[in-house]
């Protein structure tokens, strides 16, 4: 019998992951959750150097490697065949990054929901192309700095979950490496959902965000209970739910912690916390709005 | 049965009797009837596979990849722009070794935008490492499909069969068309490698981060593709055992005792059977040679055809800007390192699908056989 207690890892140590990465916390908690019958799908992204450098793997789980923009039909092939072959219990994730995920792949991963196909989509986001070197995606932040953003994204990040909701996708949720057992029980829930699942997962990056090695759990923490990044679920693109009470700390301290941000004004800080506020509302609106 | 194809539907119906198990599927012209026939067999539930109706070509060609590899024969096709928007993938497929089998049929690339043949969309694919096969009539695509799976699941690499915009892709032309059990014998059920296996976990496509590790890669990738050579023939010799037909990688008419031999790939091939016999009734010694495979390119077969011949005259619905016609540029670095060096004599004719009639090619021949060498450039009928 299969103990829950005793923790199986889909993943090896001797990765490649830079020291303080939240992306291969986030691949170790997923394939935990998926256990053994997973198939994954990584792309050009931090997670295919920390998966795979030929010829050692970490990954316990078989795996393939395709291109940066396509993830999600790459996933969905594998599904379609395991499904001919009736191996209807084996699961397909794909692990793909915030430029694979909201820039390159979005085509790609829209065509994946519009036919529902089945497999779960994980996005790792660390809100900048950091496999290349921190360059801008369109996942960064406001006003955070990158090496082709030098004074700051003059942009709003895009909202990847509301895009995926307004696919009426049968289920979406974010997740944060801060909360994981939070996040695998998302992951196991989306495991037994038929159709495409996704996963957004806010995964800090120490060289990217210009912060201290050890700070990237607390970092992830931070965003949630900064209401910045709130933990919550939609099901069939309407029905909201939140699966974590925020405390709702201000944003001082998360922006503090991390050197992207050091240039903002009072003025720009003062603006973050106000958005915050509105997208927190906006949020709690649509909760209630769907408990009927 | 005989039957009575476009060279779109004959290539549907043979991916039909193929057996393809996944079809990811975009629509462009020419080649989207083939598209629709398939949909109307699964809707009739006469297809054996499912369809996927994919956002673009790309995503096309990433999944045939990922199905192909965990264990699938799959299908898909293209022309033109889709098949540029789907070139990193090409390069995908090759480098997976995965056997998919491709309709292209080939369409002008913009600008300016247009819809007639043009190889140049194709072409351009050359060095993606997939065999390439032009095929010069309906019969020939739809035997080419059902032997381009075998090849491909023999080499594990993967197969563009081409037609010609509307010449091929939309004519319609009597043919045979075998039944579910002669194709079965021939073309058994796929039996693919399945590379995701929880019991035996691997990462397929690692990255790797030396060229000592790169290039064993792509040197199995080049004794493969040269090692296709045989097994072309072979399974085209075979396809004539159970079928009673073989096209051979070049195909070589009248030209033992040629003066001058006109090559031609694709429709305008048959154009060209009709120019030569009329040129042999005048007295000239005039052969043709048709050249179906273009990768792996079938050099040992050209040298042999084109023995003794005292001119070549190649006549290109293509064109590199730059250079010149692309089978003329590949016919001649064929010959080089050879002692058969015939003079050889390019012309740039049909592009968008621009009537190459017989008095054209009839036209060609005539010049060649007034002419004392080649220009550097091509020739060009029309364009001016």
């Amino acid at each position: 019998m299969e103990n829950e207690k005793v923790i199986v890892d889909m993943m090896r140590s001797g990765h490649m992951a830079c020291p303080g990465c939240g992306v291969v916390i986030a691949m170790r908690l997923v394939l935990r959750a998926l256990g053994k019958k997973t198939v994954a799908v990584i792309i050009p992204s931090c997670s295919s150097i920390i998966a795979s450098t030929y010829p050692n793997t970490s990954l316990k789980v078989p795996a393939f490697h395709g291109t940066f923009e396509s993830a999600a039909p790459t996933a969905a092939g594998i599904s379609y065949v395991l499904k001919l072959q009736g191996k209807d219990d084996i699961s397909v994730v794909a692990f793909a990054g915030d430029g694979g995920t909201f820039d390159i792949g979005l085509q790609a991963l829209s065509g994946t929901v519009d036919r529902n196909e089945h497999y779960i989509y994980v996005c790792l986001d660390n809100e900048a192309y950091m496999n290349t070197g921190i360059q801008a995606s369109s996942a960064t932040p406001e006003c955070a700095w990158t090496i082709t953003t030098p004074s700051g994204r003059p942009f709003r990040k895009k909202n990847i979950m509301e895009i995926m909701a307004a696919h009426r996708i049968p289920y979406a949720a974010t997740a944060s490496i801060g909360y994981p057992q939070d996040l695998m029980d998302k992951v196991k829930k989306a495991r037994n959902i038929q159709g495409t699942k996704f996963l957004h997962i806010l995964t800090p990056c120490a060289t990217g965000w210009r912060m201290a090695e050890g700070l990237t759990v607390k970092a992830a923490m931070l965003s949630v209970e900064t209401r910045l990044f709130p933990l919550y679920e939609v099901f069939d693109g309407r029905r909201y739910a939140i699966t974590y009470e925020p405390q709702g700390f201000p944003i001082d301290e998360y922006l503090q912690m991390q050197g992207r941000y050091g240039h903002l004004t009072q003025d720009q800080i003062a603006n973050m916390q106000t958005q915050i506020e509105v997208e927190w509302e906006n949020l709690r609106n649509k909760v209630k709005d769907c408990q009927c | 049965m005989r039957e009575l194809l476009t060279g779109n539907y004959a290539i549907a119906e043979a991916v039909r009797l193929a057996k393809a198990q996944l079809i990811p599927a975009y629509p462009i012209t020419p080649q989207t009837p083939i598209y629709e026939k398939l949909s109307e067999m699964e809707a009739q539930g006469t297809l054996p596979g499912i369809m996927v109706r994919v956002e673009s070509e790309h995503s096309a060609m990433a999944m045939c990849i990922s199905a192909s590899l965990t264990g699938a024969r799959v299908f898909t096709a293209t022309s033109s722009q889709g098949l540029a928007l789907m070139h990193e993938m090409l390069h995908y497929a090759s480098g997976n070794r995965v056997p998919v089998v491709m309709g292209c049929v080939n369409r002008v690339l913009a600008v300016p935008w247009s819809f007639g043949s043009d190889q140049t969309d194709t072409l351009a694919q050359r060095d993606t490492g997939w065999m390439q096969f032009y095929c010069e009539d309906n019969q020939e695509a739809f035997d080419t499909v059902i032997q381009a799976y075998k090849i491909s699941e023999i080499v594990m690499l993967p197969s563009m069969v081409i037609i010609d915009a509307f010449f091929s892709s939309h004519f319609i032309e009597p043919m045979e068309v075998p039944d579910q059990v002669a194709v079965d014998r021939f073309l058994p059920k796929a039996a693919l490698p399945e590379r995701f296996d929880i019991e035996n976990p691997t990462f397929v496509s690692n990255v790797v981060t030396t060229g000592s590790q790169f290039m064993p890669f792509r040197k199995r990738g080049f004794d493969d593709m040269e090692n296709a050579k045989t097994v072309i023939k072979k399974v085209d010799k075979e396809f004539e055992e159970h079928f009673g037909r073989r096209y051979g990688m070049v195909e070589a008419v009248q030209t033992e005792d040629a003066q001058l031999v006109l090559v031609t790939s694709g429709s305008m091939t048959s154009t060209a059977r009709v120019a030569v016999d009329s040129l042999r009734n005048k007295g000239l010694k005039i052969g043709l040679l048709k050249i179906k495979t273009f990768r792996p390119f079938p050099s040992g077969e050209i040298k042999s055809a084109l023995q003794g011949v005292a001119k070549v005259a190649v006549v290109d619905r293509n064109i590199s800007l730059g250079n010149e016609g692309i089978f003329c540029q590949e016919l001649k670095s064929s010959l080089y390192n050879s002692d058969i060096r015939p003079p050889v004599y390019g012309f740039i004719a049909g592009l968008d699908g621009l009537d190459v009639s017989p008095d054209t090619l009839e036209g060609i021949a005539m010049e060649v056989m007034g002419k004392d060498e080649p220009n550097d450039l091509p020739v060009w009928i029309g364009g001016s």
